[in-house]
């Protein structure tokens, strides 16, 4: 079975500077891979191109999403086979309810799948489905897309997201970032409950205390555009120790 | 971002051209073309005395020049002052209207004839000079309510039109009303007895078809004590090289307790994306809240036209009146839009609301102006205002003018504004959803729109997010 993500030797600049140098990755099915790394490593970016961000240009290496390659697909295309990310920083989108804009998306997805669209009705059961299973409420579907609000609920909404458009492949980047201990938790339960043995996630996060609550199968440490150290949860561990540089990273 | 522009506006697809045959008075302005057109609308005497007046107020006026527009001059003499069909039918029936104009409108959306009519609204046809059809105007006389063309209106019911026309616009308000009144051809006129609501919506759409004419329509709506009309004006125009004139003027009277909501979707050629053609689109509209509890309410979504000078306001003169403007104006390619509204403050605990949405692509300039003035003896009287702007692109341009005037402390005043800028991450996060660029900055300029849109009547609601290239569901009312 072939991998859902295989990264080879990618490389990719913006605004001309080259910020990834090689990045090799593999994520199988089902797998967790936590990226971790100190400050303009590149984490973002490879989050950000992953998704296709246009910012971002691929100067060599492949990528390979589900055995497709995935710069033959547009990022709306990327996104309704199953590549999901959850922004840094998620944007606002006025007037526009986030129920309207969630039911968008699933329609959007489904029509791809050739399922016939959902009616508001039906969506509203499918999101009620959704927030149980994750243990919230409804209380922001009513509002506008992220306006007005905190940090937290920004996050939280990515996640909630996450939960409805039931994506193959989640990259979750610095979903922690922003969050004081309490928020964390609730959005770390929540990416725990929608762990299966059908969906791989991938969580680039600066810190170690997001792995305390997501667990990862694996940890990299990308510095300097490379992954150059890869093992297991304890890995992460050692680095919240030693810090990058003590564990030979470079800060 | 020329991928973001480039999904903002659909090409125009109304500027066909039908071919008919036209009956044109030659270029020109003077006396002798005003007693042409009297003539031809089979006018009582006084109505020519008025237009006269006008016209000779109009000789001694200057063009305006404060707008936040530029082009070139306009030559008055060029233009064509009355062009109509030939054989106009004398409508007796709708069967009678030469099929071609019929077709004109179903083209356009605007189905006349009796099996295609649009369930409850009320159309009156305008085609260049001259109204073609009225429909449900039966239905309409048993509930004591008159909706007819302006030209019949004089000659049918010349007491209500001597009471009221020119009352809330006097003929010499300002250069391009003092034009219009002096030369203009048709329009609808409507009535609302006392006490009654309207059954259906009143609708005029109008279409200019024929070169080098200018446009020039007078509406009136009197809503008497307790009745209440939502009216709904639509337009468009053949793309062509030249420029073309359009200067209306609308006047509304509510009185005691009479409610009046009016709604517009502006949809003149707008040029090309060099700027080359479109409608001089100079419009003056003005509603009076002359009853105590009166309310008129402007709604208007501005996406066509060369160049938009047009400002829907509110007279507040009855205790506890209520004046409201609703405005979405897009500007792209080369387009100019000075756009917003006068609300005018003279009785005690009178309100007033602003909500403009100005949208400008591509060179389009965008402006918005508006007045608030809040005279001595209105106690109590109360304004808010937002202004918010949404820029596509770095070549266009959004200006805004807020004139406020108050003489009375009590008077509470608010404003707000905002400018905002569709970016590619907004794009982006939509695209990453699953959704088209296409779909997205429909949905983020509609989402931009919702406070003006959901107080369009559901019908023209459709259409302005179509003109918008709007997909509809869920997101309105």
């Amino acid at each position: 079975m072939n991998p859902l993500l295989e990264i080879k030797d990618l490389h990719a600049t913006v605004d001309g500077n080259e910020i990834l140098k090689g990045v090799n990755l593999t994520v199988r099915t089902g797998e967790v891979h936590a990226i971790m790394g100190p400050n303009g490593s590149g984490k973002s970016t490879l989050a950000q191109l992953l998704a296709g961000h246009p910012a971002y240009t691929v100067t060599s290496g492949s990528v390979k999403f589900d055995g497709k390659d995935l710069f033959d697909l547009d990022p709306e295309e990327r996104a309704r086979e199953g590549l999901f990310l959850a922004f840094q920083y998620p944007v606002t989108i006025r007037g526009i309810t986030n129920s309207y804009f969630l039911r968008s998306a699933v329609n959007a997805i489904r029509k791809h799948k050739g399922l016939p669209e959902l009616d508001p009705l039906d969506f509203l059961q499918v999101l009620e489905d959704k927030l149980k299973a994750i243990g919230w409420d409804d209380s922001f579907m009513n509002r506008a897309v992220n306006e007005g609000f905190s940090g937290g609920e920004k996050k939280r909404n990515e996640i909630l997201q996450l939960a409805v458009l039931e994506p193959r492949l989640a990259v979750l980047d610095e979903t922690d970032s922003g969050l004081d201990i309490d928020a964390l938790k609730t959005v770390a339960e929540a990416v725990n409950a929608l762990r299966s043995k059908d969906r791989s996630f991938v969580v680039v996060t600066h810190y170690q205390r997001l792995l305390n609550y997501i667990v990862p199968d694996f940890v990299h440490v990308l510095a300097e555009g490379r992954i150059v150290r890869s093992g297991g949860k304890e890995l992460a561990l050692t680095l919240e120790e030693k810090g990058y540089a003590g564990a030979g990273v470079g800060a | 971002m020329t991928s973001i522009e480039s999904q903002v506006l659909q090409p125009y697809k109304y500027g066909f051209v039908t071919d008919i045959e036209s009956e044109t008075v030659p270029p020109g302005l003077n006396e002798d073309v005003i007693r042409l057109i009297s003539l031809k609308k089979g006018e009582p005497e006084w109505m020519l005395e008025w237009r006269l007046k006008a016209y000779r107020h109009w000789t001694k006026m200057t063009e305006p020049t404060w707008a936040n527009v530029t082009y070139g001059p306009i030559d008055y003499q060029a233009i064509s002052y009355y062009a109509a069909p030939k054989q106009r039918p004398k409508v007796e029936s709708l069967d009678q209207v030469d099929p071609k104009l019929l077709e004109t409108f179903d083209k356009l959306g605007i189905p006349i004839a009796e099996q295609k009519r649009l369930a409850g609204v009320a159309v009156d046809a305008v085609f260049d000079s001259v109204s073609v059809a009225t429909t449900f105007r039966e239905e309409l006389a048993k509930y004591g309510v008159i909706f007819c063309p302006m030209s019949e209106a004089i000659r049918e019911h010349p007491d209500l039109v001597r009471e009221y026309l020119s009352t809330v616009v006097p003929v010499n308000d300002n250069f391009f009303a003092a034009l219009n009144s002096a030369v203009f051809t048709d329009g609808s006129f409507a009535y609302i007895p006392k006490g009654v609501r309207c059954p259906l919506e009143l609708s005029t759409y109008f279409r200019i078809n024929a070169q080098s004419t200018g446009q020039f329509e007078r509406t009136l709506i009197v809503a008497e004590e307790g009745s209440a009309v939502s009216y709904l004006e639509g337009c468009s125009a053949p793309s062509r090289d030249e420029n073309q004139l359009h200067a209306a003027v609308v006047e509304l009277v509510a009185l005691d307790n009479a409610q009046i909501k009016y709604s517009t979707i502006q949809n003149w050629y707008p040029g090309d994306e060099h700027g080359k053609g479109g409608i001089y689109n100079f419009v003056t509209k003005r509603g009076a809240c002359r009853g105590k509890n009166s309310k008129i309410s402007w709604t208007q979504v501005e996406t066509g036209s060369a160049i938009t000078w047009k400002y829907p306001g509110c007279i507040l003169q009855g205790d506890g009146s209520i004046g409201e403007f609703y405005s979405v104006a897009v500007t792209n390619n080369r387009q100019q839009a000075d756009t917003g509204t006068k609300m005018i403050h003279m009785g005690k605990n009178t309100k007033s609301t602003i909500v403009s949405k100005g949208i400008s692509a591509g060179h389009g300039q965008n402006t918005y102006r508006g007045l608030v003035k809040i005279l001595k003896g209105a106690e109590g009287a109360r304004n808010y205002s937002q202004c918010d702007s949404m820029l596509i692109g770095d070549q266009c341009g959004a200006h805004t003018f807020p004139y406020i005037d108050v003489r009375n402390s009590s008077a509470i005043m608010e404003h707000e504004a905002s400018t905002s800028k569709i970016g590619e991450d907004q794009i982006f996060y939509c695209k990453q959803r699953g959704l088209s660029a296409e779909d997205a900055v429909s949905m983020i300029v509609n989402g931009f729109c919702k406070e003006v849109f959901k107080e369009l009547p559901m019908e023209f609601a459709v259409e302005a997010q179509n003109l918008l290239g709007i997909s509809l569901e869920g997101s309105v009312g």
